[in-house]
């Protein structure tokens, strides 16, 4: 069956099971490669996208779930405000290691800052322990958060 | 001695051998490449510096073929460094590209491979690089001369530009690029570098070069590839090692939308469909059944015992200096121990992948791996085609951390595409992963000392036993028995004793391969010294810094450290009840290294380690802010697996299958962690692994510090 799906502002027709997780709708049927696959069971959130605004799992996240929610991925992010300002935050404390939960770790911190512009510690902490980074960058992600915020990291 | 990757760095000998050769780029610019005589590989030398590490091309750009993978430890940055130094050019013209396999061109020059790890990448580029980088702008710079009929001495370069002697007239690199072609490159040992307090890039901390993409999502990592046409394969390998697949209901697979084909081979099934989704719901719709072949009585209590049973018998020795045995029948007091680590799995964040094109007559890939030759090189044999029909287009790694060191996910992929029409992405389930690793050995060590009547030890023996990981991956560094990675760190601690022995038992447990993981034998080795040393201070009733400095006398480097570490830390300030700092000190990959770890442990034995204080001596600090980087990010990777890192074995099964059975430490569970460097002006050591090594014994000493508990068993917390 045929689902239509919003994404970074347009919308995609896509046949395929309805059960099909939205993370390989993006990334095998769309070429959106930036969502990443780490885990399968939304351990991770490598596959973290954004639905209404909200830090959403793609990976366990079924098309015909979705309904005419609003997907926004990596890819555009960087167009809404606190988006552009993680990402600028990113660049500037030199986040990235091998990078590949980077795109996760940006949009579960989007999320975060859309719905709180000052979170504390425990903020971050409940927003972004559900990201895995095997490269460790942790100390840097909770710097950025701030810097993103305005704060003093 | 022991036969350490540290003692065979040779880049002396490659400047005595190799020289420089230029040639014009196609599109009219300046290519320089080093050639190498004797490296097999080297034949056609005109192409070898056609294809060589810089282009300057016309368009102002510098294009840097970087021989090494970069997979989060930033070597597209400080590789690029150290040409941009000698260059005299801005770091952000450099285009960093990926090497396409060839060991003639690329290979490195400790590992003799082009093969990224056991952290010698800035090591082993470190004079090749900048000699690359200064050859290069001579040969700018008297274009530039001949163009203005001056003397080049009289001539500057810098940014890319370069002045005339009265500073009126200047040319950038990309006009007289063409013109430096045709200049003969200058012998390597007439290259002047500059001296350390010359450098004005090396030892900055400039942004990674390759960090815009990883935030917009547009860096494209292996699995991310994209070929036209391609189809998807989700696959199951049976779960015991050696086992094969007994029934598949195809028909049940085929039924699901999108699937296209079932393929079962020898040790796994695939089912190949128009995308991931329905490849894997198809997998689970061919509900396997396997036979799982002799593998399946096997138990982790089975390897264990096997394992303490090889301990019990003399090994083959790794150093032996003075006599043991004499000084231990004369000591006053004698102390034994027996140690014990894990296997382990990578877990790098990208699951195993690899897209193939097999054709009749090439194979084309794109993975992301640390061993582009050694890959070509099994797809050729796997194929029967010729390896320049093996056509590798590398990828950035999301993580390697010694997994991507094995062509094995590759080859799989290859057997698949045999029976694919056209090009196949395989993805490996996260459970997948983490069952068919290529793990860490499980070691089983016994460790003894002799002290005097101060405490002071006067004999050493360490005996290492577990598999050779080295005698499988490459079985001709493999001398007389003897792993010298699993010696590693063992065989040279950093610590002065009169007498000392190390020996090495290899038990290779039935159908479990051990590989290569971030730390490779120090990992293992310097959590057994380092708490060894603990116990003989805590036995000595001296504090565990004293302890070690009165060890280290011939040693300033490791004293350096260590003394840094514990100031910073502020050893010795006392600490709340439940509370308590550990240390721990080592020497590995040519860096030296010292950690404090301030540790929390509530009543139930709970641990939280609260804060890390590391000391880095790595020789010259080309990039601070990657090397604070790496000691963060191996930190955290050591820690997890201190922590609670572990691999058990039942009934010839991985029973741990994704994140929540190997956790890995998030974000609320991390200590800050500090990053104190030592100015130095030695050549640099090598930091993606080092840090992993050193924080499992600063945390159980500190363990140890807070409630007397002395972990001897890795994970701290038992699984």
């Amino acid at each position: 069956m045929a689902y239509v799906l919003k994404i970074n502002g347009a919308s995609h027709t896509v046949d395929a099971d309805g059960d099909t997780p939205l993370l390989w709708v993006l990334r095998d049927v769309l070429q959106m490669t930036g969502t990443k696959f780490g885990c399968g069971m939304a351990l991770c959130g490598a596959c973290t996208v954004h639905l209404d605004g909200a830090a959403t799992r793609a990976c366990i996240t079924t098309i015909d779930s979705v309904g005419d929610a609003a997907i926004t991925t990596i890819e555009a992010i960087g167009q809404s405000d606190a988006g552009r300002k993680v990402q600028q935050a990113w660049l500037d404390l030199d986040v990235v290691q091998c990078g590949y939960c980077q795109s996760g770790q940006i949009m579960s911190a989007t999320a975060l800052l859309m719905s709180n512009a000052h979170p504390s510690d425990s903020d971050i902490n409940d927003a972004m322990s559900g990201n895995v980074c095997r490269c460790g960058t942790y100390n840097r992600i909770r710097d950025a958060i701030k810097l993103a915020a305005g704060a003093k990291p | 001695m022991t036969l350490t990757f540290a003692h065979r760095v040779d880049s002396a000998a490659l400047s005595r051998r190799a020289f420089l050769k230029a040639s014009a780029t196609a599109a009219g610019g300046l290519a320089l490449g080093f050639v190498v005589p004797g490296r097999s590989e080297a034949a056609g030398t005109e192409s070898a510096a056609l294809n060589g590490f810089v282009r300057i091309e016309p368009d102002g750009r510098i294009h840097l073929t970087i021989p090494m993978v970069e997979m989060g430890q930033g070597t597209y940055t400080s590789l690029a460094m150290l040409l941009a130094e000698e260059l005299e050019v801005k770091l952000d013209s450099i285009v960093p590209e990926h090497a396409p396999p060839n060991n003639a061109l690329y290979a490195n020059p400790i590992l003799h491979e082009q093969s990224t790890g056991l952290s010698a990448s800035t090591r082993g580029f470190w004079l090749p690089l900048r000699q690359a980088g200064a050859g290069a702008r001579i040969m700018l710079v008297t274009a530039a001369a001949q163009r203005w009929k001056v003397d080049p001495a009289q001539c500057t370069a810098k940014d890319g530009v370069i002045r005339d002697p009265s500073g009126q007239r200047s040319l950038a690199y990309r006009e007289v690029a063409l013109a430096a072609a045709q200049i003969k490159p200058p012998a390597l040992d007439q290259i002047k570098l500059k001296a350390p307090g010359q450098f004005t890039l090396i030892g900055t901390s400039p942004k990674r070069l390759e960090a815009a993409g990883k935030v917009s999502g547009r860096t494209q990592f292996g699995i991310d590839a994209i070929v036209p046409g391609m189809k998807f394969a989700a696959i199951a390998i049976s779960p015991v090692g050696g086992g094969k697949p007994k029934q598949v209901n195809q028909a049940a697979a085929l039924a699901v939308k999108g699937v296209r084909q079932v393929v079962a081979i020898d040790e796994a099934v695939a089912v190949v469909a128009d995308h991931t989704g329905a490849a894997k719901k198809g997998l689970e719709a061919a509900a396997i059944q396997w036979d799982d072949g002799p593998n399946a009585q096997i138990n982790s209590q089975g390897i264990v015992a096997q394992l303490k049973a090889g301990s019990e018998t003399p090994g083959v020795i790794a150093r032996n200096d003075g006599n043991v045995e004499q000084a231990f029948a004369k000591a006053a007091r004698r102390f034994d121990a027996v140690y014990e680590l894990p296997f382990l799995a990578h877990a790098a964040m990208e699951p195993m992948n690899c897209t193939v094109h097999l054709r009749k007559d090439t194979c084309e890939i794109w993975v992301g791996t640390q061993v582009p030759t050694t890959t070509q090189s099994r797809v050729a044999a796997l194929t029967g085609l010729p390896k320049d029909a093996v056509i590798l287009h590398n990828q950035f790694l999301g993580g390697g951390f010694g997994r991507r060191l094995e062509p094995d996910g590759t080859l799989l992929a290859v057997k698949i595409a045999k029976h694919v029409d056209g090009p196949v992405k395989v993805i490996w389930s996260r459970e997948e992963d983490i069952q068919h690793d290529i793990y860490r050995p499980y070691y089983y060590d016994r460790i003894s000392a002799a002290v005097d009547i101060s405490g002071n030890p006067v004999a050493w023996h360490h005996r290492v036993c577990g598999s050779s990981v080295v005698a499988r991956f490459a079985p001709p560094l493999f001398k007389n028995g003897l792993d010298f990675d699993a010696v590693e760190g063992a065989a040279e601690p950093p610590y002065a004793f009169p007498n000392i022995l190390v020996d090495y038992v290899r038990v290779d447990p039935a159908s479990i391969t051990t590989g290569f993981w971030r730390g490779v034998g120090p990992v293992h080795n310097v959590f057994i010294v380092e708490s060894f040393i603990d116990e003989l201070a805590f036995a000595a009733r001296q504090d565990p810094v004293d302890y070690r400095r009165r060890l280290l006398s011939n040693n300033p480097r490791a004293l350096a450290v260590l003394n840094l570490a514990a100031d910073k830390a502020g050893w010795g300030q006392t600490m709340p009840a439940g509370k308590a700092r550990g240390i721990s000190l080592q020497f590995a990959f040519g860096s030296y290294l010292s950690q404090v770890a301030e540790v929390a442990v509530d009543a139930n034995g709970k641990v939280k380690v609260e804060r890390i204080v590391c000391a880095v001596d790595c020789g010259i600090a080309v990039t601070p802010s990657m090397i604070e980087a790496q000691v963060q990010s191996g930190t955290i990777f050591g820690l997890t697996a201190a922590l609670r890192g572990a691999i058990t074995i039942k009934d010839g099964r991985v029973q741990q299958s994704n994140f929540d059975s190997y956790p890995p430490m998030r974000i609320d569970e991390v200590p800050r962690i500090e990053t104190h460097i030592v100015p130095s002006t030695e050549n640099p050591g090598g930091l993606g692994e080092a840090a992993t090594a050193i924080v499992a014994p600063a945390v159980t000493n500190a363990i140890f510090a807070a409630t007397g508990r002395r972990i001897r068993k890795l994970p701290i917390e038992e699984v």
